[in-house]
């Protein structure tokens, strides 16, 4: 178990390097940004200048080398608009990229699971047909589209909810978001929805269909029993894998998401960063999200053991 | 004295999007307190889905018909028209059933231990810790060494072997009247077959239980069973008390079947036989004799009606119209 994570580990610092080369090369392969710092009346010597400042007229690989003995030491480079170190930004916009993204996935599991479970339990009855209908909406309705849609009933119409922005409360010395949370968190989380309602009803199906359900049904046992302790517990093996990928997506924040609702997390910071080419902002975002999907993906490896009993890693 | 259960014209048909399948046509048998009776056919003959339909255990769309009285001590019922509750009741606790394929016949993700434990809680209303230590006894009943220890594996963690000893644990654990016997040792290599057959063998002595032991493998009949029932096309052709049955086939199928056996002691010269032709087709509703096709002995009559059961000895009850001793059609009385 200690090799294998510690193999694991290795493996994922590698994976790391290698989405933060990746990042790296593709922003500079979109120009310097010192041509958008600089007034448009600047001559050639002020911008040759600037560069030579701010170490943009190195050699690439060592630039990158630098961005990342820096990235060692915590140290992202600042960023050219905030004029604050990249990093400190990205850490003040996790709170509410993990807010929403919880509130989603919970969202999300809560409808796919249980619309799974009612499809893949009744196949091919109407019941079965709406799971189906909704795990394919979900997977398929643009969520930019979702969200405007959302707005225009829910906050323009209903009124029942702010159409963007962030509030907060206090509770029990936790800031925890208020109910403006709900339209973001609902749009974000369709897409996960639909996803798990369509793998938790093939899974439920497939489980339905094995010996050991037959076998159940063969002792006499109580359906309830027969529902919770064999096809419940054994279709959700595949779902942990599902929900710790999908988590890992949510928890990177949504670009679209996050700025229709002017959501303050990483997702509209990265749009930012991006529109507005702060280069230092977007690797310390990447670096982040990159660090969040890999540490989740072998978080969920891990759970695996947890709930399998045939599954042991050496 | 009353049989324990006693089936009678018991057809099963399933409605798939290609059509009917009739699986089962018209079958009729009974089973004696604490007898074995062995029921034998090739794959598709309609052998589990008799067994699978006494005990409602098969999809949705399916369609029984027919009765099965079960007479044990006390009480009296039809499985196939009694409720869902009371035949739930009854699985597991009565009549229990073993798999061919213990590996994906036992919940992976529960210890063997606690699934020997379901069926007594269910049935018998044990508390966790009285319902522990039965199913400790059990492990130990049935040849597993360190009981106790073993009661908290997980089936992966199980040999073969010893997963179908914990099936046949689980199956015996509240005394059933009858023991289904699904091929349990097909999926096993010869020497664990023996000890499985043997193990059954004792329990049921020792418990008193009735087996029905499905199988294709007639030598494993030979040792095991009090009376046989060969199936073909979905139906008992001919139900006989075994060394009858080896001694006197009566219908040409057994005959067929017997023949297929390779003995040690015949000599290279002897070929096996094998019985031309294949199995009938399912989705064709049987107006006639299933095995008209294959047999050697067909005249036209076998093309125009189902043959019903003669008896020809005490005992031995075949579905056929050639009368193999006197060599010639049947006549009716």
């Amino acid at each position: 178990m200690l090799r294998y994570l510690l193999s694991r580990l290795i493996s994922s610092a590698a994976l790391l390097l290698g989405v933060l080369f990746l990042v790296f090369m593709l922003l500079h392969l979109t120009g310097d940004p010192v041509s958008l710092m600089v007034s448009r009346y600047a001559s050639p010597e002020d911008i040759e200048a600037l560069r030579e400042e701010l170490g943009f007229n190195r050699p690439l690989l060592v630039q990158f080398g630098d961005f990342l003995s820096g990235a060692f030491q915590g140290d992202f480079g600042s960023s050219f608009r905030y004029r604050q170190p990249a990093m400190d930004l990205v850490l003040q916009r996790i709170p509410a990229t993990i807010e929403l993204a919880s509130v989603a996935l919970l969202m999300a599991i809560l409808m796919g699971v249980t619309i799974g479970i009612l499809g893949g339990s009744n196949p091919n009855t109407i019941l079965d047909s709406i799971a189906r209908g909704i795990g394919l909406l979900g997977q398929t309705i643009p969520t930019f589209w979702l969200g405007l849609i959302l707005i225009i009933i829910f906050s323009l119409r209903l009124g029942w909810f702010p159409s963007f922005g962030r509030e907060t409360f206090t509770f029990l010395g936790l800031t925890l978001p208020d109910q403006s949370i709900v339209l973001p968190a609902f749009a974000l989380s369709l897409f996960t929805t639909g996803q798990l309602a369509r793998f938790t009803r093939s899974a439920v199906m497939e489980v339905m269909n094995e010996d050991y359900v037959t076998t159940a049904r063969s002792k006499g046992l109580k359906k309830k029993r027969i529902y919770f302790k064999y096809i419940l517990k054994n279709s959700a093996i595949p779902l942990i894998s599902i929900i710790g990928v999908q988590f890992s997506y949510l928890l990177s924040g949504s670009i679209y998401i996050e700025t229709i609702f002017s959501w303050p997390g990483l997702g509209s910071l990265l749009a930012e960063a991006v529109g507005t080419r702060d280069f230092f902002l977007v690797q310390a975002t990447a670096f982040f999200t990159s660090l969040v999907v890999i540490g989740l993906h072998l978080l969920t490896d891990l759970v695996y053991v947890l709930v399998d009993p045939r599954i042991r890693y050496r | 004295m009353k049989p324990l259960l006693s089936v009678r014209n018991l057809s099963t048909r399933f409605d798939t999007f290609d059509g009917s399948v009739y699986a089962v046509n018209d079958v009729s048998f009974d089973l004696k307190a604490g007898e074995t009776l062995a029921v034998v056919g090739e794959s598709g003959s309609g052998k589990s889905v008799t067994m699978l339909s006494l005990l409602g255990l098969l999809p949705r769309s399916t369609w029984v018909t027919g009765s099965a009285i079960f007479a044990p001590e006390g009480f009296e019922l039809d499985l196939l028209s009694v409720s869902k509750a009371e035949l739930n009741s009854l699985r597991g606790n009565k009549i229990s059933i073993i798999f061919q394929d213990a590996l994906r016949s036992l919940n992976p993700v529960m210890t063997v231990g606690e699934q020997i434990t379901e069926s007594l809680i269910t049935h018998h209303q044990y508390n966790k810790n009285g319902a522990h230590k039965r199913a400790v006894e059990l492990l130990e009943m049935v040849g597993i060494a360190q009981p106790d220890k073993r009661y908290y594996a997980y089936p992966h963690m199980f040999s073969g072997g010893m997963r179908q000893r914990a099936m046949i644990a689980i199956a015996i654990s509240c005394t059933p009247d009858i023991l289904i016997a699904d091929e349990p040792t097909t999926a096993l290599d010869v020497t664990i077959q023996a000890q499985i057959v043997e193990l059954t063998r004792r329990l049921q002595q020792d418990l008193g239980i009735a087996v029905i032991w499905i199988t294709h493998d007639l030598g494993v009949v030979a040792g095991l069973a009090d009376r046989v029932m060969v199936m073909y096309g979905g139906t008992g052709v001919e139900i006989a008390p075994v060394d009858l049955l080896y001694e006197n086939p009566g219908h040409p199928y057994t005959a067929g079947l017997l023949g297929a056996i390779p003995s040690i002691a015949g000599s290279s010269a002897d070929r096996l036989v094998s019985i031309e032709g294949a199995p009938p087709d399912l989705f064709q509703e049987p107006r006639h004799c299933q095995f008209a096709w294959r047999c050697r002995y067909v005249f036209d009559r076998c093309w125009k009606e189902k043959p019903p059961g003669y008896i020809i000895s005490p005992g031995q009850v075949v579905k056929c119209f050639y009368d193999g001793r006197e060599k010639t059609p049947r006549v009716e009385e």
